[in-house]
């Protein structure tokens, strides 16, 4: 969990490779409690991580960099020229929220987890907020909602950012994707009687349901469907169907599979209409799902409310990485004010050992998992896919989009007032379906695909 | 031989415990035992025994539900879960202040409409295009324009309740017989008096029954915004339940959809009856 863990240990990875990174974080955890470390500390590792990893922006370097001065000195020399306490205090900063009342929107599904358990596990209350978080029928209603100023905040797709900010599909109003919420957490899912169709290939003609169109799923899905030879335009149908609603329509045979949220894939199983076919992090392991978003003017004239906000979600889905929390959140998110699901079935998504509806048993922690940070890279890829689906016609700036809605460059934009120059980009690099992703050549990554639009 | 109300009444006992029985026949699983599941997978499956269990709850899982909801209809936990009760509260209000708009646009309207054949003619095919629209149309244009969603579900219970009364009122008043305002003519009554004392009273009957459709449409209308917009109301209650895949809730919410309606319907058959005279 690169966003907290400990920076300055070499054993600990800033989010290249996610795997293995467990041992490191219980590590961290028992050193913390060991040296009794309170928020300060956390917030330091947070800060710190973010200016890492913008210095260091290929993990091997940073590796070396740490072997050759080792871990104290790397601390000191980064103070020397960064003021870290200062930007941890700024971060931590207890400033007046402009506003304490607050409203947040959330879909019901275990992607904002963090949102929802900020709530009755007192995440919110804990930054002097009184936030009263508002369960919404559809993505285009948290969009509205948002947009109305109904909502201070919202739980969005990761992409629907994006979307809003260059008009698609509403009027271009700024929006920013403070913090990611969950990574991983889809599963495909395929009625009970296509059992025998484990190959995608044979997947032609079917009907498939997807929650949004600027959604990871889409992406996902086509992006699956085209690697196979499937067009997902012309050979199979897409519909937009709500979450909660997937189920019902799988029942009905409306359709006959779905991408979308492990614990609405999950009660597919649980009531005995579907199996998983495969979990997304397949495809892509670690992507980002569902984001916590915010109008700039939000951030822009209540700085402080914002910023108490997002520490209270950082803080929440600190909370929710941890392996050995799942258990109590998913019975805090259970109850029908929140998700109004079964515990059982939020219990196997969460902790990750769950019934695939075939008769097996498997065991994947990482089925769901929990990182803030919105590397910018992510809303490249994204804007990748819109471009090669048809969404976004003409030229696309990718970089500056990016930059302008996922909020990865403070430690950047900091460090050049403090007259360095920083690395050109918040980016990493990562393999979807075995293919590398390099957020500096999206041109490039579009024309190499088969089946596009444009 | 027995009055016809107590026969009816019989009747219509009789049937519904026939309904019920052939519910509870029709959801009780076969008693055929399927190969022997793992226990651990089981537990994750959320079966204790097995056996296919239908996904239908039948009429005594239904009645239980209802006694929950009727034991506590008053609990408030928050903006998310709160008792039917209180659900049905915030529906009957917004249906009342939509509906309240309505008529105080409608009948002004299609009494000055219908005392004008030409405006009558002119304005009838603009009506007879906007009357069919379906709320669920609406509500995105009101939430696009509006830009608040619980002013956007009165909105939309306004401008759909508002097209059946106006058409009646205006149909009503421009029926009004021939004879009766001559006859106020020959006595020179003023033009309001006539208005009062002759048309109103005369056409009485069909704006209340222009009334009666709209009060339908209007609790038809809520049900569908509140499942789109959300918070608040039995609309929500059955999608909020319907999220949670619990039919018998559902059931339980149509079941009170389906009072409330009758209620007041029955109301305005009540008030219909008392503005009704012999001619």
């Amino acid at each position: 969990m690169s966003m907290f863990s400990n920076p300055f240990s070499l054993k600990s990875k800033l989010g290249r490779c996610l795997c293995g990174r467990h041992a490191t974080q219980e590590e961290h955890a028992a050193s913390e409690r060991a040296a009794g470390l309170g928020d300060e500390a956390r917030y330091r590792d947070v800060v710190a991580s973010g200016l890492m990893r913008a210095l260091f922006p290929n993990d091997m370097k940073r590796r070396a960099f740490l072997k050759a001065v080792g871990a104290s000195t790397a601390a000191a020399a980064l103070a020397t020229f960064f003021p870290l306490d200062a930007a941890t205090e700024a971060f931590a900063a207890t400033g007046k929220p402009e506003k304490t009342d607050l409203k947040v929107g959330f879909i019901p599904i275990t992607c904002a987890t963090p949102i929802i358990m900020a709530h009755p596990m007192g995440f919110y209350a804990k930054q002097g907020l009184n936030v009263e978080v508002v369960k919404t029928a559809g993505w285009a209603v948290v969009r509205d909602k948002t947009i109305n100023k109904e909502y201070d905040a919202a739980h969005m797709l990761a992409p629907m950012p994006l979307a809003i900010s260059q008009g698609l599909g509403s009027n271009p109003i700024p929006f920013v994707t403070a913090a990611i919420e969950n990574i991983n957490g889809q599963s495909f899912t395929l009625g009970i009687k296509h059992k025998d169709k484990m190959d995608v290939k044979s997947w032609k003609g079917l009907k498939f349901a997807i929650p949004y169109d600027f959604s990871m799923h889409n992406y996902l899905l086509r992006y699956l469907l085209a690697e196979n030879g499937i067009d997902p335009d012309s050979d199979v149908q897409l519909r937009v169907v709500p979450p909660p609603e997937m189920v019902a329509n799988l029942r009905a045979e409306n359709i006959d599979g779905f991408l979308a949220p492990d614990n609405v894939a999950q009660r597919a199983v649980f009531d005995g209409v579907g199996f998983i076919h495969s979990l997304s992090k397949t495809m892509w392991d670690g992507h980002p799902c569902c984001a916590f978003a915010a109008s700039r003017e939000f951030i822009t004239t209540m700085p402080n409310t914002y910023a108490a906000l997002l520490r209270a979600i950082v803080d929440a889905t600190g909370y929710a990485s941890k392996t050995e929390n799942r258990k109590a959140i998913a019975e805090a998110i259970a109850p029908p004010a929140y998700l109004n699901a079964p515990v059982t079935v939020l219990e196997q998504v969460l902790v990750g050992k769950y019934a695939d509806g075939l008769g097996n048993i498997k065991d994947d922690p990482k089925r769901i998992d929990f990182d803030p940070f919105p590397w910018e890279s992510f809303a490249v890829w994204m804007l990748t896919q819109m471009k090669r689906w048809g969404q976004i016609k003409g030229e696309v700036d990718y970089a500056s989009v990016a930059n302008q809605v996922f909020l990865a460059t403070d430690a950047a934009r900091v460090m050049k007032e403090m007259g360095l120059t920083p690395p050109a980009t918040t980016s990493k690099s990562f393999l979807v379906m075995g293919k590398v992703f390099d957020p500096a050549k999206p041109a490039e990554y579009v024309a190499s695909f088969a089946i596009k639009r444009s | 031989m027995k009055s016809l109300g107590v026969r009816a009444g019989l009747l219509s006992v009789l049937l519904f415990i026939a309904f019920c029985v052939l519910w509870q026949v029709a959801v009780t699983p076969s008693a055929s035992t399927g190969p022997a599941l793992d226990p651990e997978y089981a537990k994750l499956m959320g079966i204790s025994t097995v056996g296919a269990k239908s996904a239908m709850p039948g009429p005594l899982d239904v009645a239980a539900k209802l006694w929950d909801n009727l034991k506590r209809p008053f609990y408030d936990n928050g903006p998310n879960d709160k008792g039917l009760g209180l659900q049905l509260l915030y529906s009957i209000g917004r249906v009342a202040l939509g509906y309240v708009l309505a008529v105080l646009v409608a009948v002004p309207i299609g009494f000055l409409i219908g005392m004008s054949p030409l405006a009558y003619r002119a304005l009838d095919p603009f009506i007879q295009v906007l009357k069919p629209i379906s709320p669920l149309a609406w509500m995105p244009l009101a939430l696009y324009t509006i830009k608040d969603s619980a002013l956007s579900a009165i909105f939309v219970i306004f401008i759909c309740s508002v097209w059946p009364m106006l058409l009646n009122t205006a149909f009503g008043v421009g029926a009004v017989r021939k004879e009766w305002l001559n006859v106020a003519r020959t006595l020179e009554v003023g033009p309001w008096r006539r208005a009062f004392t002759v048309i109103l009273p005369a056409a009485a009957p069909t704006i209340l029954t222009g009334m009666r459709i709209s009060i339908g449409i209007a609790w038809l209308v809520i049900v569908a915004a509140e499942m789109l917009v959300g918070g608040t109301g039995i609309g929500y209650f059955v999608w909020n339940e319907w999220n949670n895949l619990s039919i018998a809730n559902v059931i339980v919410g149509i079941l009170f959809i389906g009072v409330v309606g009758m209620v007041l319907d029955l109301i305005l058959a009540r008030l219909q009856r008392r503005v009704t005279f012999p001619e």
